[in-house]
């Protein structure tokens, strides 16, 4: 966080928020014997696995599979800047006709979760992927919209949106 | 410098970016579709002038796991049999929009050379008795994968066999010092280099002597026609002094791995079967051969210099 840095949620709001985001998932997929919680590395792997414990804490009769994911190899900028793989993949079940939840810390323009959805038929064909992130910022560049959101946070395309266990912050760059 | 031609260029910073790479492609040539999008569209030509199996065939099993498109050269149906020059035909398939050379050729140094006739990467399969960067990569990967996260210092790799005309002794002899392993060469005299005063080795003429304290047993391939040029009196007695046997293996460390690069002389170097060496990392090495050059294909082709697109990253280079 820089000096500038505002607090868009505390860490009690996060909690709450991961709270609730559970709640809605197991509610609409409470048919499904399994869900697949799938991390995007680095920023939505914490946050899978908060949202994996919640879920279960909730339904104890819901099957959750916990897994990661790095989408570095299936982005589409990727002869435009240096590629830093982050942590490696972990996804050590099948994911083919299950009901998979992608887990991101921020939305924005929507390419990462465009790479991810590709990556992600490498391990099987899904019945259906979910989309959920604790900060939706806008800006999308693709028809890509997320099923269950943390909070809507309008920003400007310079500003900067970070998310750590103790809440969102946002650093408006003009101001600092 | 994107090119990837020796092991000293490449540097210990970028060979251990490289290997870290390589987990990664691990991770992806074990999916239930081993494929990633990472090079779509950029053109891979393998220009194999000297014959291969497992390089070429790695290279492109590993280009195409990145969604390159790839082309292969081959000498024996090209116009290099009409006397085209080696400079004339990477100029013409330069030509032709290509943003990597996989070259292998008998003479040292091409790799270098072909530098000022493309602008294209290029990528040493394999030049002369010179060096085999890649080869060296999935031995060090192989070797860190079966250390479990201990370190390389301190271990003791032995190489047997013709060192004098081994682009794999001489890459491998640099990749494992960099990591702090000390080196000791087997050979005849006769198979040696002139003179190996500036590698960081220890040079004995007796296996025996020394495989005992082998941690890394790494068996050369005899190259048979040697014999023609009266460098071993019989291939019986380079066999007997030093082949792999039954009884060699007895002696060696129960934790130490013993890895050839390929092709295999059985009855020549190898009087075993490797799937009965306890330690045989042989077909691990093969298989890491794959993701070594997934890893160096994505970082020559990816690790741009941070510019708009790829006509101008040619441009500034």
């Amino acid at each position: 966080m820089g000096s500038g840095a505002q607090a868009s949620m505390s860490g009690a709001d996060l909690t709450r928020a991961v709270g609730r985001i559970a709640h809605e998932i197991v509610e609409r997929n409470h048919s499904a014997e399994v869900v697949c919680v799938v991390g995007m590395q680095r920023g939505g792997v914490w946050i899978a696995e908060q949202l994996a414990q919640r879920i279960v804490a909730i339904d104890p009769a819901m099957r959750v599979e916990l897994g990661s994911l790095d989408v570095s190899m299936y982005r589409d900028d990727i002869s435009l800047r240096p590629v830093i793989p982050g942590a490696i993949t972990n996804i050590s079940f099948d994911v083919t006709d299950r009901v998979v939840i992608l887990v991101d810390d921020v939305l924005y323009t929507g390419r990462t979760v465009r790479a991810a959805l590709e990556a992600l038929n490498t391990f099987g064909r899904p019945r259906g992927v979910q989309l959920a992130v604790l900060v939706d910022r806008g800006h999308r560049e693709l028809p890509i919209r997320p099923d269950f959101v943390g909070k809507n946070l309008p920003t400007h395309l310079s500003d900067e949106v970070e998310v750590t266990v103790d809440g969102v912050f946002v650093t408006k760059e003009r101001q600092a | 410098m994107r090119h990837v031609r020796s092991i000293q260029e490449l540097g210990s910073e970028r060979i251990s970016r490289l290997l870290d790479l390589t987990d990664h492609m691990v991770e992806i040539s074990a999916r239930a579709v081993p494929k990633v999008t990472a090079l779509r569209g950029k053109t891979i030509v393998s220009l194999f002038l000297e014959d291969s199996t497992r390089t070429r065939l790695s290279f492109e099993t590993a280009a195409k796991r990145l969604s390159a498109d790839t082309m292969t050269f081959s000498v024996s149906s090209s116009s290099v049999n009409k006397g085209e020059s080696l400079r004339d035909t990477i100029e013409t398939i330069t030509d032709m929009g290509v943003d990597a050379f996989v070259v292998r050729h008998k003479s040292a140094g091409v790799p270098w050379q072909m530098t000022q006739w493309t602008d294209a990467v290029v990528i040493n399969a394999g030049d002369g008795a010179h060096q085999h960067p890649t080869q060296a990569l999935l031995d060090l990967y192989t070797v860190r994968q079966s250390l479990q996260g201990r370190s390389m210092e301190g271990l003791h790799v032995v190489v047997v066999g013709d060192i004098r005309h081994s682009r794999v002794a001489r890459s491998n002899v640099e990749a494992f010092s960099m990591q702090g392993a000390l080196v000791t060469l087997v050979a005849p005299s006769t198979l040696l280099p002139s003179s190996c005063d500036h590698w960081p080795v220890r040079v004995v003429h007796d296996l025996d002597a020394v495989i005992g304290s082998a941690d890394v047993l790494y068996m050369l391939r005899l190259q048979t026609e040697r014999m023609a040029q009266g460098l071993l009196p019989a291939i019986s007695e380079y066999s007997s002094l030093f082949g792999l046997t039954s009884s060699r293996v007895d002696r060696l460390k129960s934790s130490a791995v013993v890895m050839h690069p390929g092709p295999m002389n059985r009855g020549v170097e190898m009087l075993v079967d490797p799937r009965e060496v306890p330690g045989s990392l042989i077909h691990q090495q093969v298989t890491n051969g794959v993701s070594v050059r997934m890893a160096v294909l994505f970082d020559a082709l990816t690790q741009g210099e941070g510019v708009e697109g790829d006509s101008a990253m040619k441009g500034a280079m």
